[in-house]
Order: structure tokens, then C-alpha cells, then sequence
């Protein structure tokens, strides 16, 4: 057991403080508007890896604001940002903590590629690197792995990591892992891939299966790929951000499919949030919204390996 | 025995895995994207030393390993075992294989406190402290006077082993050696 103190110094506190001031001048300077919605919720998300935290009489500490901050959007709120606490069971390790500090924010009349734009503005002045290299998924595995992930059939996905784990003498049962599904093969190449890959990276165009809540459209080569990108520094995934779906029917067929896979796993299958769907059906603007880890700027930021040094109680000190 | 999820593999725990008890160095929580969680986890084989890194799906889990590592003391060899007490004052003993012993071999000197480590009550590994202090039974005249001066020879020691020593050593003499890498330290006081 830990004691009472805090993991960050002085020091750490006062570049939490700073970090947080410059991000709200840098949306104010743009005129984007700071929002707070609720933590607790009514319902939460149905993806298969995400796990919420539930309350006894069935609310839903939210693992991220995004539903709420599109119901604002499809209200007319125009571009919006907030910094939220984000709040996710079961991921607890050197780069996750279960409560964590989340940027959200939304941009109506972006694309994908507009709003890759703005956070290489936003992070040019707090982490080295910037702007950010950018690569499609596709390159990205074919660079590590060897393997094309949009065209390749699932056993072949499975023999490119197989022969990825030998090469570099780590075990690995990838048909056990995976269970040979399509789309579990490509969360493990994608996690392989990026592991250590050095400097500021946005990887885009996502495959389809692991769209989320991106439209889809068709990559320069014609095949169809989700709008949707990451930003990983130093292996280490910073944000999570698409061109918005914006067609109610096409997310509700999302949600009941991760419910489900959910199902088939024998886990909960959360309701989904009609609220959500409701403003979806009534209308949100053309936007571009991404989710942006501050802990983690604050961990490379610092040049710390462990969450605990720039959080002030990390869930090993509760 | 109890058993254990990823969420809760760390250093130091014990588990089975293929049949074999490990020791888990390392456990790095990974999750790509949104997608599944996977636990990269560094382990020891504690039958065979072997030291490497296995992927686990997070929330898989493992039997602990019913493994204990105690002080204890080496008394004799029989020619095929080697026969430790417990320091508890139970006077308990065990006897462990040369396959336990291992390269702790050539430090095993009477009531010398080892690290042992039990598998199921029985003995796995033999480690030798840090530190030992054993006496030159064979080496070449030592050369008086000789202390500043670089230059080694090989020294016997009284377990069997041999090490490099200073020119002036002389047969006789207590040494203290570091067993991790077979170095001459110092000569023993007294």
C-alpha cells in the first residue's frame, strides 16, 4: 500500500495548471466554446473494449463526452470543447488509469484532415515533433507487419503476426488471442505496429471494421476506409478522432452490432442511447471531433514513464 | 491454489504456466485503439531460468504456483544430494538435486545461509548470497610486497571454485568473492 502523498511534485502540478491554460487559450483565441456536460449518465457506450463504470441503480460514469457534446452539436452549439474526466473499468497499467482527463472537442464544417490540422497547432508548442507525420493505416502495417490490412483475408492477417511475434523471439498464441476474428486480428497488428514507432504519428483511414463512430468514404486506391485517425507520439496513443457519422440508421446498425458481439462474449449488452440516436435523426452538422489523453501529453511532456508522475492520485494512491 | 487474472499479474507473483512455475517480471497493459486489451508479460521459468515475454489476452488468468523462497542452510552433500535446513529453528530439512543446485555448485560451503526455493515443498533453485567468504586452498606463492601492482592468478577455493585473485594471495588466505561474477573482493579480516 501507498502512502498518503500525491505522485507529482510541485513541478508536475505546475505544468498540469499550465497545460490547461494553454489549451483553453488556444480554443478561446479560436472561438470555440468551453461546454461541461454530465459524468454520470444515463446510458453509455455499447463498444466491445470499452467497459463502463456503473452505479448500483444503473447510471453510467461516461468513458468519454462525445454523446453528449453531439446532442449540444445537433442542438446548434457551434464548435464546443470541454475538458472532461473520462472514466473506463479494467484498464489500469503504466499508461492507463481508470479516471483520466480527456479533450474533447468538435469542429462543424471540418474533415478528418482540417482537424489533424488544429492539433498540430495545438500540440506544436507542448510536445516535440509537431507537425505530426501522417500515414495511412494501411502503410503502417504494411511497413511493420508486411501485410495488407484492407485486402488481406483473416488467415493471412494471422500468419503476418505469427511470423511477427517469431521474428522477434516473443511468444504469442495469435488463433488464441484473436480467435481468427477479423476484426481482433487487426486491433493486435494495429497495437504491434505502433508499439515504439518513433516521433509524432497520425495514422488514417482506418478499415472499416474499426470505423466507430467515422463515416466511411473511399481511400485515393478506391477501397473503402473509415475517416477516421489516431495520433500516436512515441508509441504511446495520444487521441482518437473521426469525421463524424452523422446517419442515425447507419449508428444504430453499429450499436446493435457491438451488442451483439457483446452478447456472443457472454458479457452485458448495454442499452444504447436513444437520446444520442434522437439528435443523430434530427440533424448533426458536418463536424470533424477528436479525444485527446492530457495525462498522457503530461507523461511525454515530462519524459515520465508511469502515469502516477503526473497524476496527482493515480489509482495506486486512492 | 488461488488464481490469477492479468489485471492483477506483478512482479514477483508466482503462477504455472505450460506446467512449469514462473515468476512474472513484468506485466505492460496494452490496448490499441479501441479495440481488445492485451497484457505483454515478461516471466522467469524458475525450473530452467529462461527469461521471455508472452502475450496474454487481458482478463485471461493463471493458477498460482505454490512457490516459496527460503533461507536456509547447506549442511552436507550425500555424493547425490545436497541437504539444506530450514533456519526457522525447526531444523526441517530438505534435499535438492543437482539439477536445484545448479552452478550454486561451487559456493556451497557448511553453514553458509542459501535462498531456496521450493516448488510444492520440494527444491528448485539454489542461490548463493551476494557475497561469500572462502578460503585459497591451492594457488601459486603469493609475492610479498606485491599489493599495488596489477597482475591476477587463479586461486582454488575451498568449495571448488576458482578465481582470479591479486599476486599477493597466498594460499590460506580467507577471501570475500561475489558469487554473481566469480570477482576477488577483498581478503577476509581475521
Amino acid at each position: 500500500m501507498s502512502d498518503w502523498r500525491p505522485g507529482t511534485d510541485r513541478v508536475a502540478l505546475e505544468a498540469r495548471a499550465s497545460m490547461l491554460v494553454q489549451v483553453r487559450a488556444f480554443f478561446a483565441d479560436r472561438g470555440v466554446l468551453e461546454v461541461d456536460t454530465p459524468v454520470l449518465g444515463a446510458t453509455g457506450v455499447t463498444d466491445p473494449a470499452i467497459e463502463c463504470v456503473r452505479t448500483r441503480d444503473g447510471q453510467v460514469l461516461q468513458s468519454s463526452p462525445e454523446y453528449f457534446m453531439k446532442r449540444l452539436l445537433a442542438a446548434g452549439s457551434g464548435p464546443i470543447y470541454q475538458v472532461a474526466r473520462a472514466f473506463r473499468a479494467e484498464e489500469a497499467g503504466r499508461l492507463h488509469n481508470p479516471e483520466f482527463l480527456l479533450l474533447e472537442w468538435y469542429r462543424p464544417g471540418f474533415d478528418d484532415v482540417a482537424l489533424m490540422d488544429e492539433i498540430d497547432a495545438l500540440l506544436g508548442p507542448l510536445l516535440p515533433g509537431f507537425p505530426a507525420w501522417r500515414l495511412p493505416f494501411r502503410d503502417v502495417l504494411g511497413q511493420r507487419l508486411g501485410v495488407d490490412p484492407l485486402l488481406a483475408p483473416a488467415d493471412e492477417l494471422a500468419a503476418a503476426l505469427t511470423r511477427h511475434f517469431t521474428q522477434a523471439g516473443r511468444e504469442a498464441d495469435v488463433a488464441a488471442l484473436t480467435g481468427g476474428e477479423r476484426t481482433a486480428l487487426l486491433d493486435l497488428a494495429y497495437a504491434e505496429a505502433i508499439d515504439g514507432w518513433p516521433g509524432a504519428l497520425f495514422v488514417h483511414d482506418f478499415p472499416p471494421q474499426q470505423a466507430a463512430l467515422a463515416r466511411l468514404r473511399e481511400d485515393p486506391q478506391g477501397e473503402t476506409v473509415a475517416a477516421r485517425f489516431e495520433l500516436v507520439v512515441d508509441g504511446i496513443e495520444l487521441a482518437n478522432g473521426y469525421h463524424e457519422l452523422g446517419d442515425a440508421a447507419e449508428q444504430r446498425r453499429r450499436f446493435e452490432a457491438d451488442r451483439a458481439r457483446r452478447r456472443a462474449a457472454g458479457r452485458l449488452a448495454p442499452d444504447v442511447d436513444e437520446h444520442l440516436l434522437a439528435a443523430l435523426a434530427a440533424g448533426l452538422p458536418d463536424c470533424a471531433g477528436v479525444a485527446l489523453g492530457l495525462d498522457r501529453v503530461l507523461l511525454l511532456r515530462s519524459g515520465a514513464t508511469d502515469l502516477d508522475a503526473v497524476m496527482p492520485f493515480s489509482r495506486s494512491r486512492l | 491454489m488461488a488464481t490469477f487474472s492479468t489485471n492483477e499479474f506483478r512482479a514477483g507473483l508466482k503462477v504455472m504456466l505450460d506446467g512449469d512455475p514462473c515468476n512474472i517480471l513484468e506485466n505492460e497493459f496494452v490496448k490499441p485503439g479501441k479495440g481488445q486489451a492485451f497484457n505483454r508479460v515478461r516471466l522467469r521459468n524458475l525450473k530452467t531460468g529462461r527469461v521471455w515475454e508472452r502475450t496474454f489476452k487481458s482478463g485471461e488468468s493463471l493458477d498460482g504456483a505454490d512457490v516459496m523462497e527460503l533461507d536456509m542452510e547447506y549442511l552436507y552433500s550425500d555424493g547425490e544430494f545436497y541437504h539444506f535446513m530450514k533456519t526457522d529453528g525447526s531444523f526441517e530439512q530438505v534435499a535438492a538435486g543437482a539439477d536445484a543446485v545448479g552452478d550454486a555448485k561451487q559456493w556451497l560451503k557448511e553453514q553458509e545461509t542459501y535462498m531456496v526455493t521450493l516448488w510444492n515443498e520440494s527444491p528448485l533453485l539454489v542461490q548463493p548470497p551476494n557475497f561469500i567468504e572462502l578460503e585459497v586452498v591451492e594457488t601459486d606463492p603469493g609475492l610479498k610486497g606485491d599489493t599495488a601492482q596489477g597482475g591476477t592468478k587463479p586461486a582454488t577455493l575451498s568449495t571448488g571454485a576458482v578465481v582470479k585473485v591479486p599476486l599477493f594471495v597466498n594460499r590460506g588466505d580467507v577471501l570475500r568473492v561475489d558469487t554473481r561474477t566469480s570477482e576477488y573482493q577483498s581478503r577476509a579480516k581475521g
